[in-house]
């Protein structure tokens, strides 16, 4: 920096004169300057990049190596990453030098009226004036000195023999604005440091500490990896079910946690998620009790957001929420042929089910449930509300014993997608994906049951081989054709294609079409193939609304038909699902879990002290500004010169008016004294 | 003359120290009790202390600057009444908005919002024509034009919250709880800070270039309106629902407002720099304000802007500690004030302890202007975090 570069070089160097040089590095403006601009982007880092995620996401997204190479930058957590936290420290250091060597400076400039001031440093100030009165210098010396103390100034005065000054000074508290400012940062800066988490850091980096990075119970966390009750500073979270109660909080920190052991127990009561009257969320709120030993009668409290409880010490806010474990009542109706029995099944949320299916076992993690799900209505609804509930949902993961995974959301009633009723079950392979939706057609008593058998059906060869046959039967009798040859192969057309149709779908017919015929026929082929499936697939309808008691002789109405359509679609996208079952939602019993945050901020008084500081000092600065008048009296025969001469920092166009001001008063003044 | 001595120190005494204060002034004083009593006796249910609080300082402080700037008394009287006058029109049913003739052309918040629009862009060009006619007129037009245009913005988010309540009692609440509402205030704020300081240094030359900031948040406000229906009124996410946001808000408004009205003085005044190069006897070089003066306003406006900004991030420091859990999270809105803040203090003491002056620092002020409407809008455009009021 500049100051460096004009120490002479040849000059020894005295331990006394490095010291000063290092003061004068530390305490420059142009240290000062740099600061602000590097704190400013480096701080930009960590807008960007979103800090404190899962390693695993960065690995997906930058790859191994520059994964590695952020997390050595300390990119992942940039504002506690050793080289921020020293730029900052750098900064406290900065103002501090500022404050210690600007300090005296001031305070003597605070005390210095300047009421020796020659003449000649007067009339080259930029405001200054000089006129004559018609009086002894006595009684404009009492003139000046009540219109300036008038204004605010503070005085002082001194006879010079042959002139008398008069040295005014206001605002001297700007410079006070100027040292709170700088105070200010100091402190702010220092009491961030007490509660940030760099001693935890620390610890972790020379092992006192080790990250926990196993998903254990709390309690079976080794000490190492425990905070002590007495731990001064921390902020953790921890998510308590409705009707259980911690006694810890979990810190997260690079790829792991550490245990905060607490000295009170929190139980959480009841969790609420109250809605405006258009569905969207009005307020979180938990009912809390804290036991503490202390404590004859348990603490109630209820906590929302923006209203957290401080308790000891410890702050303890609404974060968050979740699912704490609510128990889900389903059955489950086969998909896939393997089996035709629905079972009934139950489990809780984070519980994970061995199923034993016939094409093997199956493991069942139900992940989450949602009792409402609000979703926005286009154009709004008759009575203009813009969102509906459309109940509940719970998603589940299905993992075969090769480890292989697909995740599950399903509704629990049906929605309504194009003014009809489906039930919908999304299905994705991974997190990174969208769920896609199979819209299984809801009955005509809203139930999923006619499409399900209908899909039974579709799988039942022995069935499946007379409906075909009774059909083609039919079919060439209507026609008059007699030909059991003919019959023969079209029924087995028909039930193949069938069978195609219900392993693949639409696209297993396409493929089989391409595998099967040369090209130039494959058009009208895919057109007869459709056809034929087509018949196939109404008659094994007509079957199914027959065993509901329906009269075929009717006819099929337009709702029977629509949903045929419905149905084939659902058909054609089951092979995708994936799942051999539909896991339908019965009943549920609804447990929630709230997240907590629980910090401890010892250094939050001193910070806010800061503010407070900061917020004085700065208007000080600003508004108070610090300015000096003099007026020089001397006598010229019975008359009296006045040198009026005024300077301030800044504002100069209000000063100038001020100054003028002032002039005017006081020659009202000199001329009002009777 | 037969005034005593003491008479005129004691004159002089308060001249410097209350200003000399008039009957209107003690009539102001009174009328504004008089609101902020009747106020309170008619909502004290749905305000908490804080609330009564920040009320009684609101008018507090509005006395007070109306006896230092008396025009704003004007402005706060028109716009209490066309707000009562609305207000009582709406009744208890927001369907009058659409039924009663002079809700539905001025009105109501909508047509108060775009007449406040029209005004702002009629008045940027006809400051710009009194500047090329050097019409004395057609900028006391302008200056009428700007001031019709607060009070309308004004009366729009006035009338705003009234009908945020007519929808529900419980969706009611101030209008600054979204972009489309606090467009709006910037707007007024940038605007009247402008006024404050074209008053004050007697010269209309900048008012074109500085409404061309507020002109552009109109045209903002307008796509945002017409394409996205962002002027439909949302109820507050529980995570907002604080009487912070009442300070916390505006506070951070005048920042932004002061650190766009500084950056368009900067133009200004680079503009002048080119001319005086360019043409020294062109309008541009002679009839916008001289280059000190534009340096002092620009001054004056980022300190202001600084002081205002620092408040609004102390208060949002504040208001997290009690709803995010910390006073400092590093999200993104929170880094970027920081960012923001920093940027100024260089500013600041480059100026004040390294005595830079002019074009260098200009170019700066201009620099400013997106590093804060990347604060302002990018965050919310382009970054994710707890300000982006997704979840909690
Ligand atoms: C984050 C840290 C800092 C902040 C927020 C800050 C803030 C301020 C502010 C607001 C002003 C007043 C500018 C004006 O009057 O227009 C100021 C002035 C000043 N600052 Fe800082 N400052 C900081 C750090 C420093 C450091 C490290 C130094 C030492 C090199 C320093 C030296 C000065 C000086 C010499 C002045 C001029 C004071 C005067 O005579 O009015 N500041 N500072």
């Amino acid at each position: 920096m500049s100051v460096i570069v004009q120490v002479p070089s040849k000059s020894p160097r005295s331990p006394a004169s490095l010291i000063r040089i290092w003061l004068q590095f530390l305490g420059s403006m142009n240290l000062a300057i740099t600061l602000f601009v590097g704190i400013a982007v480096a701080s930009i880092i960590g807008t960007v990049l979103r800090q404190n995620e899962p390693y695993q996401d960065y690995i997906i997204k930058f790859g191994p190596f520059w994964h590695e190479f952020f997390n050595t930058l300390g990119l992942y957590d940039v504002y506690a990453s050793g080289w921020f936290v020293f730029a900052l420290t750098f900064l406290v250091i900065s103002t501090s030098v500022c404050i210690i060597r600007n300090t005296p400076v001031m305070i003597r400039n605070i005390r210095a009226f300047g009421e020796n001031i020659q003449e000649r440093s007067l009339v080259v100030l930029p405001k200054h004036t000089e006129w004559t009165v018609n009086r002894p210098l006595a009684s404009v010396l009492i003139g000046a000195t009540e219109v300036l103390s008038a204004l605010g100034y503070r005085l002082r005065i001194k006879d010079h023999g042959t002139h008398t000054i008069v040295a005014a000074m206001k605002g001297a508290s700007n410079r006070a604005g100027h040292l709170l400012t700088h105070l200010a940062i100091v402190t702010i800066c220092t009491g961030g440091l007490l509660d940030g988490n760099l001693s935890l850091k620390l610890k972790a980096l020379t092992g006192h500490i080790a990250i926990e990075t196993r998903d254990i119970p709390a309690s079976q966390v080794p000490s190492v990896s425990r905070l002590p009750q007495d731990n001064p500073s921390f902020r953790g979270n921890v998510s308590i079910p409705e009707g259980s109660a911690a006694d810890v909080a979990f810190i997260n920190i690079a790829n792991g946690y550490v245990v905060q052991d607490l000295p009170f127990v929190v139980e959480v009561k009841a969790f609420r998620v109250a809605h405006y009257f258009n569905g969207q969320p009005k307020s979180f709120e938990t009912d809390l009790l804290i036991h503490d030993r202390g404590r004859d009668t348990p603490l109630r409290y209820t906590l929302a957001v923006n209203h957290p409880l401080t308790y000891k010490g410890y702050t303890l806010y609404q974060a968050s929420f979740g699912d704490g474990g609510s128990k889900l009542h389903l059955e489950s109706r086969p998909l896939n042929g393997d089996s035709n029995e629905d079972a009934e099944l139950t489990g809780e949320v984070n519980e994970v089910l061995s199923l034993s299916t016939p094409g093997g076992p199956l493991r069942l993690e139900l992940t989450d449930f949602r009792r409402f799900n609000v979703q926005p209505i286009p154009d709004g609804d008759a009575s203009g509300k813009k969102f509906r509930d459309v109940g509940p949902s719970f998603t589940y993961k299905l993992r075969w014993p090769d480890g292989v995974a697909k995740e599950y959301v399903n509704y629990m009633y049906p929605m309504t997608v194009d003014g009809r009723q489906f039930y919908l079950s999304g299905v994705r392979s991974s997190p990174a994906e969208e769920f896609e939706y199979l819209h299984i057609p809801a009955d005509a008593a809203n139930k999923p049951d006619r499409f399900l058998r209908f899909q039974v059906l579709l799988h039942d060869d022995k069935r499946l081989a007379k409906i075909t046959k009774d059909t083609t039967r039919q079919s060439l009798a209507t026609a008059h054709i007699d030909d059991t040859k003919l019959q023969e192969e079209i029924s087995t057309a028909m039930m193949q294609l069938a069978q195609i149709f219900r392993e693949g779908g639409y696209d297993a017919l396409i493929t089989y079409v391409n595998a099967h015929v040369p090209e130039k026929n494959r058009s009208s082929a895919a057109e007869a193939y459709l056809k034929v499936l087509d018949h196939g697939l109404r008659q094994i309808y007509a079957t199914v609304l027959i065993e509901e008691g329906f009269q075929m002789s009717d006819g099929i109405s337009a709702e029977d038909g629509q949903f045929f359509e419905d149905a084939v679609d659902a058909l054609s996208a089951t092979h995708k699902y994936g799942s051999p079952f539909f896991l339908q939602l019965k009943d549920f019993e609804h447990r929630q879990a709230s997240g907590l945050m629980i910090t401890r901020t010892p250094g939050k008084n001193l910070v806010y002290f800061g503010f407070f500081m900061l917020i004085t000092g700065v208007f000080l600065l600003f508004y108070v500004p610090h300015q000096r008048v003099w007026a020089l009296l001397a006598n010229v025969g019975n008359r009296t010169r006045i040198l009026l001469a005024g300077t301030r920092m800044r504002h100069q166009h209000d000063f100038a008016l001020e100054f003028d001001q002032m002039q005017q008063r006081l020659k009202d003044k000199l001329s009002t004294f009777g | 003359m037969a005034v005593t001595r003491d008479r005129v120190v004691d004159d002089l005494r308060r001249q410097a120290f209350l200003r000399a204060l008039d009957v209107f002034d003690w009539l102001w004083a009174a009328v504004l009790a008089g609101a902020l009593t009747y106020t309170y006796i008619t909502y004290w249910g749905l305000m908490d202390t804080y609330e009564v609080g920040i009320l009684g300082a609101a008018s507090l402080v509005l006395t007070v600057m109306g006896w230092n700037w008396k025009l704003l008394r004007a402005l706060v009287i028109v716009v209490a009444a066309l707000s009562l006058c609305s207000i009582t029109l709406y009744g208890t049913s927001l369907t009058n908005g659409e039924e009663r003739f002079l809700l539905k052309y001025l009105l109501s918040s909508q047509s108060a919002t775009l007449w406040m629009s029209s005004l702002y862009v009629m008045a940027t060009l006809v400051y710009f024509g009194s500047f090329l006619t050097n019409s004395d007129f057609a900028g006391r037009v302008a200056t009428a034009m700007t001031w019709s245009a607060i009070a309308m913005g004004l009366v729009g988010l006035m009338v705003r919250w009234r009908e945020s309540y007519l929808i529900s009692v419980d969706i009611g609440h101030i209008p600054i709880s979204n972009l489309y509402e606090v467009f709006i205030l910037f707007c007024i704020i940038t605007s009247l800070v402008y006024l404050y300081y074209e008053a004050k240094f007697r010269t209309r030359a900048m008012g074109g270039f500085v409404l061309l900031v507020v002109s552009s948040a109109v045209a903002f406000l307008l796509w945002y309106t017409f394409d996205r229906g962002a002027n439909e009124i949302q109820p507050l996410v529980p995570a907002l629902q604080s009487y912070w946001m009442k300070i916390h808000v505006p506070a951070n408004f005048i920042g932004y407002g002061c650190f766009s009205l500084a950056a368009m003085i900067g133009v200004t005044y680079l503009l002048r720099t080119l001319g005086e190069k360019v043409r020294p006897d062109g309008i541009i070089a002679t009839r916008l304000p001289p280059l000190t003066l534009l340096d002092e306003v620009m001054y004056k406006a980022i300190a202001l802007g600084f002081a205002f900004f620092t408040i609004a991030t102390i208060l949002g420091s504040l208001w997290a500690a009690e709803a995010w859990g910390g006073y400092w999270s590093w999200d993104p809105k929170e880094t970027w004030a920081l960012i923001v803040w920093l940027n100024y203090a260089a500013w600041l003491h480059m100026r004040i302890a390294k005595g830079w002056r002019g074009t260098p620092m200009a170019w700066w002020a201009v620099v400013g202007l997106f590093v804060t409407l990347f604060a302002f809008l990018g965050v919310n455009m382009f970054l994710s975090g707890l300000h982006s009021y997704g979840e909690l």
